[in-house]
Parts: C-alpha cells; structure tokens; sequence
C-alpha cells in the first residue's frame, strides 16, 4: 500500500469502518462526484471529503469516503468521466478489501444527456442517451452531436 | 449489405458506390417493374414533405410495389400520446418496410432498433436524410466521376443538413470543398473540424465569384427568411448570394449547378434555361435512387 492511501488518522480525515474510499480525485471535482453519487445535504450516509490534498503524483486531489456504501458500476462509470485517475477502495473492518481503478467505458448509455434539445433520447421514449466515447469528446449515436468541454454538467 | 438506410455516415465509399451503381441500373428502360410485387411500405410523414414522400411512392410504385401512408396530419392525431417506439412495432406488422419522416433527430435509428422490418430514413429533424445524400451524388456522378473534384456548396451551410451530409460524403471521394455563406450561417465550427479530420481541404470564401470559375459542382441550399430578424437583412442577403447569368460568365464548361429544392429565390429564374442548371434534374434522380433503396432492403 501506498503512503498516500494509508488513511490520515484524525487529521483531514478519519478511517472508516466499512464503505468506499475514493481516492486520486481529479482537484476540485470532489463535489462533482457526490452529485454523482446522489449525495446532497439530507442523505442519511456519513460522508468525509477532502479537496487540494498534496499528493506526489497528482499534486493536488481530492479524496471522498462514504460509510457503509459500496458503489455500482454506473456510479464508477459516471465518476471516471470526471476524475479518470481515482481510485476506488472498498473498506471492510477498517482494511482495504478491494482496490481498483477506474475506466471510461468505449459507451455510456443512460449516463449523460444529449445536450441538443431536438435528439429523440430527449423525449419520452423508451430509450437512453447513448454515446461513445472518443479522443474528441463523447458523441451522441442518435443525433451526432458531441460533448467536448464540462462533461460533469451533463452527467444524468 | 445494409438492414436500415439511416445515416450516410453509416456507409462506406464501396457501399454508397454499389447504391448509385445500383440505382443507374434502375434508371434504363429494361429493369424489372416487377422486382417488388406483392411488397408492401409504410410512409410514417410526422411532418410534411410532400415532395419527399411521393418520389418515394413513385419509387415503389415503379417497382410494382404498394404503398400505405400516413400524413402529418393524420400521423399526429393517430399517434396522440403514443411512443413512436410503439407505432414502428405496430406498423411493422402491416408492412415490408417503413419509411420515416420525424422532426427529431435520431427518430429513425430508435425506429430501426423496434421495427422488426427496414425503415428508411426519410429525413429525421435537422439530422439525417441518406437518400437526399445519395441523389445528390447520383447527380454529380452521372456527368464526372466523384474523385477529387471542387464542389462549392453556398447558402444555409449552418442549419442546412443536406449540404452536411453530402459534404461527409464527398469527403471519402476526396474532393475539395468550397464554402459561401452569410455571416453567422457558415458551417458550424464541429463539422469543420470533422471534414478536416477526414483528410478533406475545407476552404472558406466571403464572395462566390471569388471561387466559381474553378468548381466542378456548385451545391445551392435554402436560405431560410426565419434565421433573420428583419425582412430587410433577409433581402440584403439574398440579394447579394443570388446565382445570375452574369456571375456565370467564366465558368468552367461542365459546371453543375445543383439544389435540393425548392428554392427561394437564390437561384435567378434565367439560370434555369443554361445547361449548367441541373436542379430539375437532380430532383427527378430521386426516383431511381429510392428505387435502389427500397430494392436492397426488401429484395
Ligand atoms: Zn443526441
């Protein structure tokens, strides 16, 4: 295990007994992942965060650990568009149980909203958005269009 | 070959090339006018297009085949509160295959992923209309082969989507292209950068006459009098993007002059008579090359 994955005892940030660790987090995109995570200010879960903590790789991260939540797919999915470097640990009686890292699918479907109003995903049909995802941004398979800058704002 | 005739975008030059091959076949004296007895289409018109919608009837009609359809009018009422996922099941069941008109873009690729038949895409919003695409190039083809020509394409190149498909498609026969377009109309910057990307030479010109005498294809599109605030900066436009006689003076003797019609006044009247204006006939050509299409998906 790394330095920086060792939790800070009582410092920025206290261990957890069971849950997720998110770690590596994109500086600054931190909140962006409790958006995703359907984390707001009356959710029930124990949540810490960290934002601009040093670390010898990225400089700057920001790090967020939820209590007794281990996270689906489409959340990892989701997170990795954002913050393509965190890491997820998932804590079981204070240890590391699992380590992974995240990866942005080659489509993400029913993950972000087609930016152009006219695209059919945009109605009430029995559909999801479904982009693929490309060098130059994420692009719509209904409707061609693409999404280049500030992915977070788009994210379902 | 392909199921559905969606997006042009879903073609390679081999298989646009077997289409047009096909369709030339299609427009002689001696093809089958029975090749599609007994086949039956669905016309689905969510929003108007006449002209679209009987060159497709004809098309069938030529084949021996019938069609059943559905106007705009009727098709909103029907369908009141109805997905078009669950029209397209239900249609699929009375026919051999649908043709889709829908003002939303990506209507046809939802249809083809619930129709248990074809469905052609006859136009889906400001998005895809394959077959427009395909006639177009028909037309050009039948007077010089695709490869590496100059096409101007002048007008509406922002909302104009014909001119966007067929620029996509001129991209994989290597042809260069020309674009003139009143400010704030220009090609949207993504279609820009995707052409380019494609290997192809993009050239933007603020007048026509700087650029005309070099063009082997000169591709007119609709400017809208809606883009405008005013009448008057709507004519002021016009006016000054007008194709006449005059401007035609110097140019090249086998120039095209094509538009997906109608028109509305960017090309002068007295154009009609020059043999360069290939308008008439470009529109006729959507016959065989539906013809092609509704063959290849139903054969
Ligand atoms: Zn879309």
């Amino acid at each position: 295990m790394t330095e920086e994955s060792q939790p800070i005892r009582g410092l920025l940030i206290s261990p957890i007994r069971s849950g997720t660790v998110i770690d590596h987090i994109t500086a600054g995109e931190a909140l962006n992942v409790l958006k995703i995570l359907g984390i707001t200010g009356s959710t029930t879960e124990s949540i810490s965060v960290a934002t601009n903590v040093a670390s010898h790789r990225m400089g700057r991260k920001d790090i967020v650990k939820i209590e007794n939540r281990e996270l689906r797919k489409e959340e990892v999915d989701r997170i990795a568009l954002i913050a393509p470097q965190a890491k997820i640990n998932i804590i079981r009686e204070y240890r590391v149980f699992e380590k992974k890292g995240v990866e942005i699918p080659k489509i993400l479907r029913g993950v972000v909203r087609c930016p152009n109003p006219g695209c059919i995903t945009n109605t009430n049909e029995p559909v999801e958005s479904t982009f693929e995802v490309l060098d130059k941004g994420l692009h719509c398979l209904y409707c061609d269009w693409w999404i280049k800058t500030d992915i977070a704002s788009h994210i379902i | 070959m392909k199921n559905h005739i969606i997006s042009i975008r879903d073609f390679t030059r081999r298989e646009i090339d077997y289409l047009l091959e096909k369709a030339g076949a299609f427009d002689t004296r001696s093809y089958d006018r029975h090749a599609l007895d007994d086949k039956l289409i669905a016309l689905l018109f969510f929003e108007p297009s006449t002209r679209t919608r009987m060159s497709f009837e004809t098309a069938m009609a030529r084949l021996g085949g019938k069609s059943i359809s559905v106007d705009s009018v009727e098709a909103s009422s029907i369908v009141k509160g109805e997905t078009l996922a669950d029209t397209i099941r239900v249609v699929s069941g009375y026919a051999d295959a649908i043709v889709l008109r829908h003002p939303k873009e990506g209507a046809a690729r939802l249809a083809s992923e619930f129709a248990s038949v074809p469905v052609i895409n006859a136009g889906d919003g400001a998005g895809q209309h394959p077959s427009q695409t395909l006639l177009d190039l028909y037309t050009i083809r039948q007077s010089m082969p695709l490869d590496g020509i100059n096409v101007g394409m002048l007008g509406d190149l922002r909302y104009g989507r014909t001119a966007h498909s067929l620029a996509h498609a001129l991209s994989l026969y290597g042809a260069a292209l020309h674009t003139i377009a009143p400010p704030g109309l220009e090609l949207p910057a993504n279609i820009l950068h995707d052409l380019r990307d494609r290997g192809m030479e993009v050239i933007q010109h603020e007048d026509v006459s700087d650029v005309i005498n070099e063009l082997d294809v000169l591709y007119v599109t609709r400017i809208q009098r809606e883009r405008f605030p005013d009448s008057a900066s709507f004519y002021n436009v016009t006016s000054s993007y007008r194709i006449t006689p005059e401007l035609l003076g110097g140019v090249q003797e086998h120039l095209l002059i094509l538009h997906p019609l109608p028109r509305s006044g960017e090309i002068d009247a007295a154009v009609d008579r020059l043999p360069y204006a290939r308008y008439f006939e470009q529109s006729k050509n959507g016959v065989p090359v539906r013809m092609a299409l509704l063959h290849e998906v139903m054969q």
